[in-house]
């Protein structure tokens, strides 16, 4: 938006403000059907005592928070939170290390890294695969008699039986979440890097900076929102883990539970023992913790154009049109 | 980092030093490379060779059972899979039109008017941006059947009218290429709201359209867990159903051409899209993404 018309804008629009209304409808129309009244119906199940019991169903009955207090009790909840962050920081650490390392390499212009474009395209692109097909692809090459068995026997290792070992599981879907997402954060990153000042690289150097030092004291504390950033939002992704394992254990979470996340909990609830008094409490126990994680996204987004706002009134007092 | 030269850093030890240095960073650029593509290339592979030759391992050359492969899958009435394929299509169709056309007019509205709740309304729809659709999943799926829409694709595309991350992507684009100036013009030449937004805003935010429209399109049909609590009829399920049900069913039983068969016709599609549109994907990434 220019800030020249900005004042202009506002003397004419008073006759048109109605069209800002009009043109919202159909948002928060769809936004109030299919998410606000499902979001409160949600938290009203979790209040009640409501199951499928074989062809019975048992309830409503109101019983307050006692499906909060035997999500954790009875139905370790806890247990499968902590699954979830156990596999999605297997898959993280890796991912921030390893993007972090190609996003400096690939804007270092001393190191001149030839074919980034084919990098990129071929890192990138386990991003867009189909997480139910990837796990089944997964599933196939590392089930007992599957090819990767028979490489490790070829190759004198010995067989691994993946899915029977919970390192085993959570470890595939580990590599899995680290290959969809480590191209992901390069790129996210690499935009970051190129950000930065390269006065500040320049100074360094002179000062007789090596690598090792311009990265850890220049590079890093610079890129530490954008990946703060990247945290949290991996972080909300992480609670919302399903896809992967959910096929590659038939949905069992094998062995014992060990990889069951939280959200195959919910289907479960959902689409096979019909608890909806239980399906409710998980659903607002998830909202509360991703709502806290969202604040701290929304927070970081606000406060750049809260900047930015304050850049462009600086700039447009100086006569700079935008 | 700059070109600009110390002098002690041009000495000999400095450039062997720079010379390691690549020589590394191409070592783990072609390992990773390899890595992701590797998985790729054996589901590739195997879906030409026959059950007994996928068992006995890994093949660098594909075999000649592609034609056999296909022709069991296709006669295959379980595994409806180009059934499959257009209900993924029309759905994931739907998704990116409606997300993206109403998105950008969400947008607009923001963009363009002053009104009083303007300002809130913006704070509102970033503050559920990140709220995942999972934690509503239960009540969505009570208003479905109540409302007589369960195995219907009517749930699947219609919430995506308010897709809060695309409208974000959108404002961005809004503040950065699009002038007051341009709407201003159009309501002196006698241009209706409606009809400006429709005639000039729309085409001005082509190049924002499409890369969000290729990204909800992918996400679209990639996505399983809703669909999987919506559709329960065959001729209705959509393609991550329908590969998850190579793994609940007796896999052990299965014709191991036909699985990987199935699993590559899943992803082809996107992948053929990707490659030819790469740059835009790639480009587009660091302009909106806000995912896992």
């Amino acid at each position: 938006m220019s800030a020249v018309s900005q004042p202009a804008l506002k003397r004419k629009s008073i006759s048109y403000s109605k069209w800002g209304y009009i043109f919202l409808i159909p948002f928060f129309t769809a936004f109030i059907i299919f998410t606000l009244i499902p979001l409160a119906n949600t938290f009203y199940n979790s209040f009640f005592e409501n199951y499928a019991k074989g062809l019975e169903d048992v309830g409503p009955n109101y019983i307050g928070f006692q499906n909060y207090v035997k999500i954790f009790t009875k139905e370790s909840l806890d247990k499968y939170l902590l699954n979830t962050l156990i596999m999605w920081i297997l898959g993280f650490v890796p991912q921030i290390v390893v993007s972090l390392l190609l996003a400096v390499w690939f804007t270092d212009l001393n190191l001149k890294i030839k074919g980034q474009g084919f990098f990129k395209t071929v890192i990138y692109m386990p991003n867009l695969i189909m997480a139910s097909s990837f796990a089944m692809l997964f599933f196939v090459l590392f089930s007992d008699a599957g090819p990767i068995n028979s490489l490790l026997e070829t190759l004198g290792i010995g067989k691994y039986r993946f899915l029977t070992y919970a390192p085993g599981t959570r470890g595939l879907v580990a590599l899995m979440n680290f290959m969809m997402w480590f191209g992901n954060t390069t790129i996210l990153l690499m935009s970051g890097v190129m950000g930065i000042d390269t006065a500040l690289y320049e100074a360094s150097q002179i000062d007789g900076a090596n690598g090792w030092q311009t990265f850890w004291r220049i590079t890093i504390p610079l890129l530490r929102p954008i990946m703060a950033y990247t945290l949290i939002t991996s972080m909300i992704g992480g609670l919302q883990m399903f896809d992967v394992p959910q096929i590659l254990t038939k949905g069992s979470g094998t062995p014992n539970r060990m990889s069951m996340t939280v959200i195959m909990k919910l289907n479960n609830y959902l689409g096979t023992s019909y608890n909806y008094g239980m399906g409710g409490a998980l659903s607002v126990i998830m909202f509360v913790i991703t709502a806290i994680l969202s604040l701290l996204v929304f927070r970081a987004l606000t406060r750049e154009s809260r900047e930015n706002a304050k850049q462009r009134k600086a700039l447009a007092k100086g006569g700079v049109r935008l | 980092m700059s070109t600009v030269t110390n002098p002690r850093n041009r000495d000999r030890a400095g450039r062997t030093g720079l010379y390691v240095y690549r020589v590394i960073a191409y070592f783990v650029l072609i390992v990773l490379s390899l890595l992701c593509l590797f998985f790729f290339y054996v589901l590739l592979i195997n879906a030409t060779r026959n059950h007994a030759d996928i068992q006995k391992g890994f093949s660098i050359l594909p075999g000649k059972n592609f034609t056999n492969n296909w022709n069991s899958l296709m006669s295959n009435s379980e595994l409806p899979i180009f059934r499959g394929m257009l209900n993924s299509l029309l759905v994931s169709s739907l998704v990116a039109i409606l997300s993206t056309y109403f998105s950008a007019l969400t947008a607009y509205a923001i963009h363009a008017y002053d009104f009083k709740l303007k300002n809130f309304a913006f704070k509102f729809i970033l503050l559920i941006m990140m709220v995942p659709s999972q934690v509503s999943a239960l009540g969505f799926v009570k208003l479905v059947r109540s409302m007589g829409l369960m195995n219907t694709f009517l749930p699947l595309f219609l919430p995506s009218i308010a897709a809060p991350a695309v409208f974000f992507f959108m404002k961005q684009y809004m503040d950065s290429v699009l002038p007051m100036e341009i709407i201003e013009a159009a309501r002196i030449d006698g241009s209706g709201e409606y009809y400006t937004f429709n005639a000039i805003i729309l085409p001005i935010m082509k190049p924002a359209i499409a890369v969000q429209a290729i990204f909800t399109f992918v996400g679209a049909w990639n996505n399983y867990f809703t669909p999987a609590l919506i559709l329960k009829e065959k001729n209705m399920k959509t393609l991550p159903i329908l590969i998850a049900q190579l793994r609940s069913a007796d896999w052990l039983k299965f014709d191991m051409g036909q699985v990987y068969m199935a699993i590559a016709l899943a992803i082809l599609p996107i992948m053929i899209v990707y490659f030819l549109l790469s740059r835009y994907i790639v480009a587009g990434v660091t302009l909106g993404s806000v995912k896992g």
